[in-house]
């Protein structure tokens, strides 16, 4: 039987073997716990503690900004030393609390309260959710409320589960499936009773045999969950390309998984909805990978939001001997994560590993004139032209662009990844794609601006009339 | 704080093959024909094919120091050109003939236009067919002293099957490359060991080369002579097989999207059948590859992929 899988995509060097065998353990330590109030996509919370107030695990101290925005909630217990903006992993400052913690990590009342969410309804579900602040924590950081709320709850013909972890070095999630998989399948379960007509698959990419094998005996009796061997290809996580190779389905750009019938949940987002759902407890902690041949200690490790990336380096282990500082660091995998010119910035909740490399690969390897080798064309999972791509974004013609596709782009790397000229193709589209979207709220606003103008000019000539009606 | 650390957007990987690796991946493949020429047209063979390529690589460098600019050389991608060029060239052809070829390829069709990546004819058959303007004579001279082929007897194969000649070369002959031609393009054998290399090693994709072959193929069993030996006779002479794996394949010159790759293909296989029924010269595979490559721009905005999801939109 052929594996599941899409069309294109890349084999890079996976790394799993780092730190797949590596169980997760917990850490915790004092110190300065730092809470941006935007963690990932949607409008940035609102603080509601101040300065000086004494907070505990699991109290909120911000809230949701807006419709598609999250609570945030405080990892440890202690005192709001300062709301001010720090830096994040992004490289740009955000508005955060920061919050010092007392060594106890006293909880609020109530935390891992078992509940039987069975007799629950689907609005207390979505509000307990909402209330633990859960975004998907597989990358992107969206409200998980905001997803779980489609306009057609009926069409939901399937509720995928991302195992893949196609992102290399990553392990996270797979230990997680092999340690807390009862949480994950439970999650779903959670899920799945909100969409009736939804069947559950768990997508796992077939490099990761024990953990398919474990999610398939736990779903051994949910006749309605089905686990999935997908091929492992990069990027099989990526959601357009995860619901095409689970369900053979195509969604763009503009459209949501919902219009194909899907909604996909990373899989540690499935298991901190069972612990906010059935546990009582919000999102405050996150398991991460700490991995790259510059560690001394590769491990998986359960840390409180907020925790330093630097801090959690050294507690682990820190550099090899004889490794004074890294080639590089990131926060998350190689082909999507970031790379930090700061380790001292707070875990958040899309946070998924800390990476330190001996070598920078991309500095490394000097760009070339590209030659027309086709090799982008073929890795492109959204069948993209990236070569033509540049040319266009060389030239800054948003236009032509636009024209190539350019905002289909997810941004996956696989061509600068795969280009033997070594072009950073994947950046310029990044820049491309926010020029372009400026454009267009630009374009947007001004045909508001327009349409009002051009409402209230016919507003005052209605008027006008009507005085030169009553004047007679 | 103070320390700059390498930062850069992602991804962090890069993939080991770069331009240079697949260029050498390419001179490789090019070696079982390159050897094979030497054993059959001696040691002049080898000596044409070093200062070419010597001269396109010199070419390359002397410009781009006297232009200011960065050299590349270390990229290979003068080599392949080189070899190339030299493996088109006949046997008895005075040194001279291709390596002034290697200028032309290299300042005139390649760095005029910009450097790798930017030509739009691929250098080394643009530089052939200079070279066949300029030296008929010289050019379409077959015979060769080692091996006794002189002027009469050194017609290619190909030239003998216009006149409706199949018999005096075995198609065993054929394939292990005991006939007069160019250099490279006679020993079939060699020259498909290559190509499987560069497809197996996915240097390139069997895309273009294949629809080539089929292409011409049908070609010739609809306006040739009706007979499989025929058709077999026709694809492994006349360096059709040297054009499909080595030059039709060139990455600059050939169109990136894939379903333009295959309609390269099916143009190159019809223009090689139009150019070897219908005018007799040995050089149909160069002019269908060189009149193809001005064709790449307009195959291309017309075979642009549906991107993910967009179908039927
Ligand atoms: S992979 Fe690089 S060299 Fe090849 S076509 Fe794409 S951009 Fe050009
Ligand atoms: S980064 Fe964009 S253009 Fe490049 S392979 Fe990924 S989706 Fe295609």
């Amino acid at each position: 039987m052929s594996l599941s899988t899409f069309k294109g995509g890349t084999h890079p060097y996976e790394g799993k073997e780092l730190s797949e065998d590596k169980a997760i353990r917990e850490l915790s330590f004092d110190g300065d716990y730092v809470f941006p109030m935007s963690q990932g996509i949607g409008a940035p919370a609102k603080p509601v503690v101040n300065v000086g107030d004494h907070v505990l695990a699991g109290q909120k101290i911000a809230e949701a900004g807006g419709f598609v925005s999250a609570n945030v909630i405080s990892s440890v217990s202690g005192t709001v030393k300062i709301i001010q903006p720090r830096m994040t992993t992004g490289g740009v400052a955000v508005n955060s609390v920061v919050v010092t913690s007392d060594g106890l990590f006293e909880t609020i009342e109530g935390i891992g309260t078992e509940r039987d969410w069975t007799c629950l309804d689907k609005e207390t579900i979505v509000g307990i959710i909402k209330d633990a602040g859960i975004v998907g924590i597989g990358g992107a950081g969206f409200p998980t409320h905001v997803k779980l709320m489609p306009k057609n709850p009926d069409a939901i013909e399937f509720f995928i589960a991302n195992g893949s972890e196609c992102e290399p070095m990553l392990t996270s999630d797979y230990r997680l499936m092999l340690e807390e998989g009862e949480k994950i399948v439970e999650g779903l379960k959670i899920c799945m009773s909100m969409f009736p007509q939804a069947k559950g698959i768990i997508g796992i990419e077939n490099n990761k045999p024990k953990a398919i094998e474990h999610m398939k005996e736990l779903c051994a009796h949910e006749p309605n969950i089905e686990v999935k061997e997908l091929l492992t290809k990069y990027p099989e996580g990526g959601e357009r390309q995860l619901i095409n190779a689970c369900t053979g389905r195509f969604i763009n750009s503009s459209m949501l998984p919902a219009d194909a019938g899907c909604i996909v949940d990373n899989v540690a987002t499935l298991a901190a909805i069972y612990d906010a759902v059935a546990l009582s407890t919000p999102l405050m902690q996150k398991v991460i990978t700490v991995s790259g041949d510059a560690v001394k200690e590769t491990a998986n490790v359960k840390v409180r939001l907020g925790s330093s990336y630097k801090r959690i380096l050294d507690e682990v282990g820190g550099l090899k001997e004889g490794i004074e500082d890294a080639g590089k660091y990131l926060c998350g995998g190689p082909m999507m994560g970031q790379a930090l010119f700061d380790l001292d910035v707070p875990v958040t909740k899309p946070s998924s590993a800390i990476c330190a490399f001996i070598h920078d690969e991309v500095s490394e390897n000097p760009t070339t004139a590209c030659i027309r080798c086709g090799r982008c064309v073929d890795v492109c999972p959204e069948f993209l032209v990236p070569a033509l791509m540049q040319k266009a974004a060389a030239k800054h013609d948003l236009e032509k662009f636009e024209e190539l596709n350019g905002m289909e782009c997810m941004e996956c790397g696989s061509c600068s990844y795969i280009c033997p000229a070594r072009r950073p193709l994947t950046q310029s589209f990044k820049e491309m794609r926010k020029l372009v979207a400026a454009q267009r709220k630009i374009k947007a606003e001004e045909r508001k601006l327009r349409e009002q103008q051009a409402a209230a000019a016919a507003a005052a000539a209605k008027e006008a009339e009507e005085k030169k009606e009553d004047n007679k | 704080m103070a320390n700059l650390r390498n930062v850069s957007s992602s991804p962090h990987f890069r993939n080991k093959t770069d331009t240079k690796s697949l260029m050498l991946d390419v001179i490789l493949a090019m070696i079982p024909a390159t050897a094979f020429s030497v054993y059959h047209f001696g040691i002049s063979a080898l000596l044409i094919i070093v200062l070419t390529v010597l001269s396109c690589v010199a070419s390359e460098y002397i410009w781009e120091k006297l232009m200011h600019k960065p050299i590349t050389v270390m990229d290979l991608s003068a080599v392949v050109t080189g070899m190339i060029l030299a493996l088109n060239m006949p046997p008895e052809i005075p040194v001279w003939i291709p390596m002034l070829g290697g200028v032309f390829a290299i300042i005139v069709v390649k760095q005029l236009y910009g450097g790798i990546g930017q030509n739009f004819m691929n250098p080394a058959l643009a530089a052939r067919c200079f070279l066949l303007i300029s030296f008929a004579g010289l050019m379409n001279n077959f015979s060769s002293a080692k091996i006794g082929f002189d002027a009469l007897t050194g017609a290619t194969p190909l030239a003998m099957a216009r006149t409706g000649d199949i018999t005096s070369y075995s198609l065993f002959q054929l394939f292990l490359g005991n006939i007069p031609g160019t250099l490279g393009e006679v020993s079939s054998f060699a020259l498909i060991i290559g190509g499987i290399y560069l497809i197996v090693c996915k240097v390139i994709s069997p895309r273009i080369p294949l629809t080539y072959l089929a292409t011409y193929a049908v070609f010739a069993f609809i306006f040739g002579q009706h007979r499989g030996t025929y058709i077999v006779y026709e694809i492994l002479s006349g360096g059709i097989l040297f054009g499909a794996f080595f030059m039709a394949t060139d990455y600059v010159t050939s169109p990136i999207t894939v379903k333009g790759q295959y309609v390269y293909g099916i143009l190159l296989g019809l223009l090689t059948g139009i150019f070897r029924c219908f005018g007799a010269s040995p050089e149909g595979v160069s002019y269908a590859i060189i009149l193809s490559n001005l064709f790449v721009p307009l195959i291309e905005k017309y075979t642009m992929p549906k991107a993910f999801g967009k179908e039927g939109k």
